[in-house]
C-alpha cells in the first residue's frame, strides 16, 4: 500500500485549541482531555498535538523534530544538519510506553542555529527563517526515511499514528507547560499507518490543525509550487500551512490579509462595497485567486503571534469558539470546550470565512 | 471539362407533403430547388446542395430529407472517396482546395476522453440553488504580489483587467467574414451576459462602438480598420499572430464581400480583396512582438490589456513563456479543430495541435517558470459545450472563446460553405437579402440562452466538485482523470487515468 506523500487521502477529523493572550502556560492535560471528548471524530489513524512557549531556555534556537525510519538514514540526516547547522543539543524526544502505540519510528530532537555564514547563503542573501525553511524542505524531499515535522522556535509538534490522547500520553504531554496548544484526532479514510501522515503540519513558527477536504487542494498546490514548496505530502494541511508562509512570512501581506485571499468574500459582496475597498478586494481576489481555498474546512493556526481560527466561507465544517479571562478556546464541538472550563464568558459560532484571532498581549521576553 | 465530383447530398422529396408552396426554392440560394412550372412540380439540382438545411428546417410541411449521396466507389482502406474526390476537383481546376469551419477529421477529441469528478461523502457537493456560486474571473496580468504601505493600504498598482461574468467570450469572426447582423447579435448578446464579443481582423463599424466594454478588438496582420480611435474602443486589444484553422498562414475576404459598409469599416477600397499576410510585417521575432505589445500599450495609454492569440503548434509552450515575457497580459491558444470563414483544406485539416495537449503543456510550462499566475490564458479551438469549458480551466485556462458554438446557435449547421458566401443562414455572407434572414433582436436572445445554460451548467458541476468559485477549478488537475489514455497521453496532461 502506498503512504501518505504518495497518494492523496482524505481525512475528516476533530480539532481544539487553546490560547493564553498573557502567555500563562499550563500542562497538555486539559488539551488531551478536551480532544479526546471527542474521540469519535477520529479513527486511531493519527493524532498530534502543537505546543507553544516549551522551550523557553531554548528560545533562540530552532527545534527541529525528525522521524526517523532507520540508523542509516539518521547518520545522513545528522551530517547534513552538521553542515548547515550549530546544533547547541541533540537527544531522542522522551517518550511513555502506550500499549496502543505501535511501530513507532525513532524520534529526535535537535536544537540548532544555522550557519548562515556561509557563502552560498549570504550570496543569495537569505534570512535565517528561509535558510532553515529550506533546510527542512531539503530534508523532507530529499532525505527518504527521515522526515522532520517540527521547525519552530520555542514551539514544537507532536504526533503518530493512534489516538489523539493516546498520542498525548505517549509524548508525555503533562510534563509540558505552553501558552497555547493545538490537538488534532484524524478519520483518514485509508490507512497510511505512516507518523509524517499525522497532524499538525508545520513550517518554521506555523503550525495548522485541519478539518475538512478541500476541493481546491491542486489548484492550491500548483500555485504554491511555483514559489518553490513541494508538497510532498499531497495533504490539505500541508498546503495551507505553505499558503500562510508564502503569503504572509514571504510575500509579507498582513495576517487579516492572507485571511481575506484564502476566504475570499463573494464577488456579489465585494460589489457592494465603497470604491476604493472595492478596489483592494478586487485586487486580492484577482492576484491571489489561486489562493482561495474552497471545500469544507476548518482549521487551527498556531504562529509567533497568537493563534487563529478559520472557517471555509460557507462554513461546511463545525468550528465553536469560547472565552474566558484571556484564554480563548476554540474546538469542533462546544462539548469540547466546556469539559475543561464549564463557566465561560462567551461562546459563540464564528461564521463562514469570518476568522477568531487570539493575539498575545505581550511581547515575548527576547 | 467534364466534372468528374458526384453529387455530396441526395434531396428526397416526399411528393404526398410537398404543397409546391416554393418555401425551398426562395430560400435557397444555391438554387439547388426550382419550380417547373410545365408539370407544376418543385424539383431539385443535388449537385449543388450543401446540406446546410435552410429548405429542411423552413418547409412547412417537413417534406424534405436529406441524405448522403448513395454512391459507393470500390472499397480501398487508402484511396477514400475523400481524397479520390479531391483529386478530380484539382485536376479540373488547378487550384488550392478551399475548406470552412474546423477540422471535421477523426483526429483523437480528448475532451470526449477526460471525466470530471464529484463530492461524495468526505466533503459535500455545494447546491448551486441554494448558495453562491461564483464564475466571475478576471483577464490580464497579475503582479507577482500585492504590497501593502506602512499605512496598510494597498501600494501595488494592478494593470488593467477585463471583468468576465462567465468565462466565456465570442471568438474572433470579422465583419466581413460574417455578416453586420451576425456581428450585432454577438455584441449585444455579450452585453447583456457581461462577457466579450471579439471583432476579428476586420475592423469596428462605426454602429458597434458602443458595445465597447464588451468588445475585444484586434489587430491582425492585415490591420484592416486599425487606428487609434478603434483601439481605444474595446475593452482590450488582441494581436492575432495565428489561428488554429490555419497556422502560418493569412487570410483572403474576396472583394465581392467587400462592400460599402465593410470597405469603411475595413478602410479599403470598394471590391478590392481583403488579403492579411502570413506573418505580420512587424514581426519577425519574439523581440519584435514586444514592441507591437508595447507600441498598443501606448497607444491605449496603458488602460487595456493586450492578448496575443497564437495558433497551437507543436512548440506552443515555449512560444507561450516568450509571449509571457514580452509583455502579453493574456495568451490565447487556438488548438486545431478552430473554425474559420475559409483556409486551404490540407493545412485546416493537418497543421496543428488540439487545443488540449497544447493547453496543458502551456500552463504546466508557465508553472514551472513561476510565471503563470502573471498572465492570463484563454483556450479556443472547438469548444463544444459547458463540460469542454470545465475541462479546459481545469487544464488551467482562464476563460475560453467560442465560435463555432456561437455561430450554430445562430442557425449555423456545419455545412462548410462559408466561403463561398452564400450562407443561406445570413451568418458568412454580405448578400443583403441573406443578410437580412438572420434578425439581431432574436439571434442575440439565442446567444444569451446558450450561454446561460452553459453557465448554469458549470454552476452544476462545480457545485458537484465541492467548489463554489471557478477559480479553485483552474488548473485542479485532480477533478479530472484520463480514460482510453496511454501513459504519453496523461503525462502531457498532466492527469491520472480513471481508477487511478
Amino acid at each position: 500500500m502506498l503512504r501518505e506523500g504518495e497518494l492523496r487521502i482524505p481525512s475528516g477529523c476533530s480539532i481544539s485549541g487553546i490560547i493564553n493572550k498573557d502567555r500563562k502556560r499550563i500542562s497538555g492535560e486539559n488539551i488531551i482531555k478536551s480532544i479526546a471528548l471527542m474521540h469519535d471524530r477520529s479513527n486511531g489513524l493519527g493524532g498530534g498535538f502543537a505546543a507553544y512557549g516549551i522551550y523557553p531556555q531554548y528560545k533562540d534556537f530552532y527545534a527541529l523534530h525528525i522521524f526517523y525510519e532507520g540508523l542509516s538514514i539518521k547518520m545522513k540526516v545528522e551530517e547534513f544538519l552538521d553542515k548547515h547547522f550549530e546544533i547547541e543539543s541533540a537527544g531522542n524526544i522522551p517518550t511513555r510506553v502506550v500499549a496502543s502505540i505501535i511501530n513507532k519510528p525513532m524520534i529526535w530532537r535537535y536544537f540548532v542555529r544555522p550557519r548562515i555564514y556561509l557563502e552560498n547563503a549570504k550570496e543569495r542573501q537569505m534570512d535565517e527563517d528561509e535558510f532553515t525553511s529550506q533546510c527542512v524542505i531539503k530534508i523532507n524531499k530529499d532525505f527518504n526515511g527521515a522526515y522532520v515535522f517540527s521547525s519552530g522556535k520555542n514551539m514544537g509538534s507532536f504526533k503518530g499514528v493512534g489516538y489523539p490522547e493516546d498520542i498525548g500520553d505517549f509524548f508525555m504531554l503533562d510534563t509540558y507547560k505552553a501558552y497555547t496548544w493545538t490537538a488534532h484526532g484524524r478519520f483518514p479514510t485509508n490507512t497510511p499507518g505512516w507518523w509524517g501522515g499525522a497532524h499538525p503540519f508545520t513550517m518554521l513558527d506555523w503550525s495548522v490543525v485541519h478539518n475538512g477536504e478541500i476541493s481546491s487542494y491542486d489548484t492550491n498546490r500548483r500555485f504554491v509550487e511555483m514559489f518553490g514548496y513541494n508538497c510532498s505530502l499531497q495533504t490539505d494541511t500541508e498546503v495551507i500551512t505553505y499558503l500562510f508562509d508564502l503569503l504572509v512570512r514571504k510575500q509579507k501581506l498582513p495576517l487579516e490579509k492572507a485571511i481575506t485571499i484564502m476566504c475570499a468574500p463573494f464577488w456579489d459582496d465585494i460589489e457592494r462595497e465603497y470604491d476604493d475597498i472595492k478596489m483592494e478586494l478586487k485586487s486580492l481576489r484577482a492576484v491571489y485567486s489561486s489562493a482561495l481555498i474552497n471545500g469544507p474546512f476548518s482549521i487551527l493556526v498556531g504562529f509567533e503571534k497568537g493563534l487563529l481560527a478559520l472557517n471555509d466561507r460557507i462554513k461546511l465544517r463545525s468550528l465553536v469558539a469560547a472565552q474566558k479571562g484571556e484564554t480563548v478556546y476554540v474546538a469542533s464541538e462546544e462539548s469540547a470546550i466546556r469539559l475543561i472550563c464549564p463557566d465561560l464568558d462567551k461562546v459563540w459560532s464564528p461564521k463562514g470565512g469570518e476568522p477568531v484571532i487570539a493575539l498575545y498581549n505581550n511581547e515575548e521576553e527576547k | 471539362m467534364l466534372n468528374m465530383v458526384p453529387s455530396a447530398f441526395k434531396i428526397i422529396r416526399d411528393e404526398n407533403k410537398c404543397i409546391q408552396c416554393k418555401v425551398c426554392v426562395k430560400q435557397c440560394a444555391n438554387l439547388v430547388h426550382y419550380y417547373d412550372e410545365e408539370k407544376d412540380i418543385v424539383r431539385a439540382d443535388d449537385t449543388k446542395c450543401v446540406c446546410c438545411h435552410r429548405c429542411v428546417v423552413l418547409c412547412p410541411t417537413k417534406a424534405l430529407t436529406i441524405i448522403n449521396y448513395p454512391l459507393d466507389y470500390r472499397q480501398n482502406a487508402n484511396w477514400t472517396k475523400n481524397y479520390m474526390d479531391d483529386i478530380y476537383r484539382q485536376a479540373q481546376s488547378g487550384g488550392v482546395l478551399l475548406a470552412s469551419m474546423g477540422n471535421p477529421k477523426p483526429f483523437p477529441v480528448y475532451w470526449d476522453k477526460m471525466l470530471l469528478n464529484a463530492s461524495q461523502v468526505t466533503n459535500p457537493s455545494i447546491d448551486p440553488l441554494r448558495e453562491p456560486m461564483e464564475t466571475k474571473v478576471l483577464i490580464g496580468r497579475k503582479p507577482e504580489k500585492l504590497e501593502y504601505d506602512k499605512k496598510g493600504k494597498l501600494a501595488t498598482k494592478m494593470p488593467p483587467q477585463v471583468e468576465l461574468k462567465i468565462p466565456i467570450m465570442f471568438s474572433a469572426m470579422s465583419y466581413g467574414s460574417i455578416s453586420r447582423n451576425a456581428h450585432e447579435s454577438l455584441a449585444r448578446a455579450a452585453e447583456e451576459l457581461g462577457i466579450c464579443y471579439n471583432t476579428g481582423e476586420g475592423g469596428l463599424n462605426k454602429d458597434f462602438y458602443k458595445y465597447g466594454k464588451n468588445t475585444i478588438v484586434q489587430v491582425a496582420s492585415g490591420r484592416f480598420g486599425v487606428y487609434k480611435d478603434y483601439l481605444n474602443a474595446g475593452a482590450a486589444v488582441e494581436i492575432k499572430i495565428g489561428q488554429g484553422a490555419k497556422p502560418g498562414i493569412g487570410g483572403h475576404l474576396p472583394g465581392e464581400k467587400v462592400d460599402e459598409d465593410v470597405s469603411g469599416t475595413r478602410m479599403i477600397p470598394l471590391g478590392s480583396d481583403a488579403i492579411s499576410p502570413a506573418p505580420h510585417h512587424d514581426i519577425y521575432s519574439i523581440e519584435d512582438l514586444r514592441q507591437l505589445i508595447f507600441s498598443l500599450k501606448e497607444a491605449t495609454a496603458y488602460k487595456k490589456p493586450i492578448f496575443v492569440k497564437i495558433a497551437a503548434v507543436h512548440n506552443s509552450a515555449a512560444i507561450a513563456s516568450g509571449i509571457a515575457r514580452a509583455g502579453a497580459d493574456a495568451i490565447v491558444i487556438d488548438g486545431f479543430r478552430g473554425g474559420t470563414g475559409a483556409a486551404p483544406a490540407r493545412i485546416r485539416d493537418n497543421v496543428g495541435i488540439p487545443i488540449e495537449l497544447a493547453l496543458a503543456s502551456i500552463d504546466q510550462r508557465l508553472r514551472e517558470e513561476g510565471i503563470r499566475n502573471e498572465v492570463s490564458l484563454i483556450a479556443a479551438g472547438s469548444i463544444r459545450n459547458s463540460a469542454d469549458v470545465i475541462k479546459a480551466v481545469a487544464l488551467g485556462a482562464d476563460a475560453v472563446y467560442i465560435a463555432s458554438a456561437a455561430l450554430i446557435a445562430m442557425g449555423c449547421h456545419m455545412c462548410h460553405s462559408c466561403s463561398v458566401g452564400k450562407c443561406n443562414w445570413g451568418i458568412a455572407t454580405q448578400v443583403p437579402e441573406l443578410v437580412r434572414r438572420l434578425n439581431p433582436d432574436i439571434m442575440y436572445k439565442r446567444l444569451v440562452n446558450l450561454v446561460s445554460a452553459w453557465n448554469h451548467e458549470i454552476q452544476e458541476i462545480l457545485g458537484g466538485m465541492g467548489i463554489n468559485a471557478i477559480d479553485s477549478l483552474r488548473g485542479n488537475k485532480l477533478m479530472l482523470r484520463g480514460i482510453d489514455l496511454n501513459e504519453k497521453e496523461l503525462e502531457v496532461l498532466g492527469i491520472k487515468h480513471a481508477g487511478e
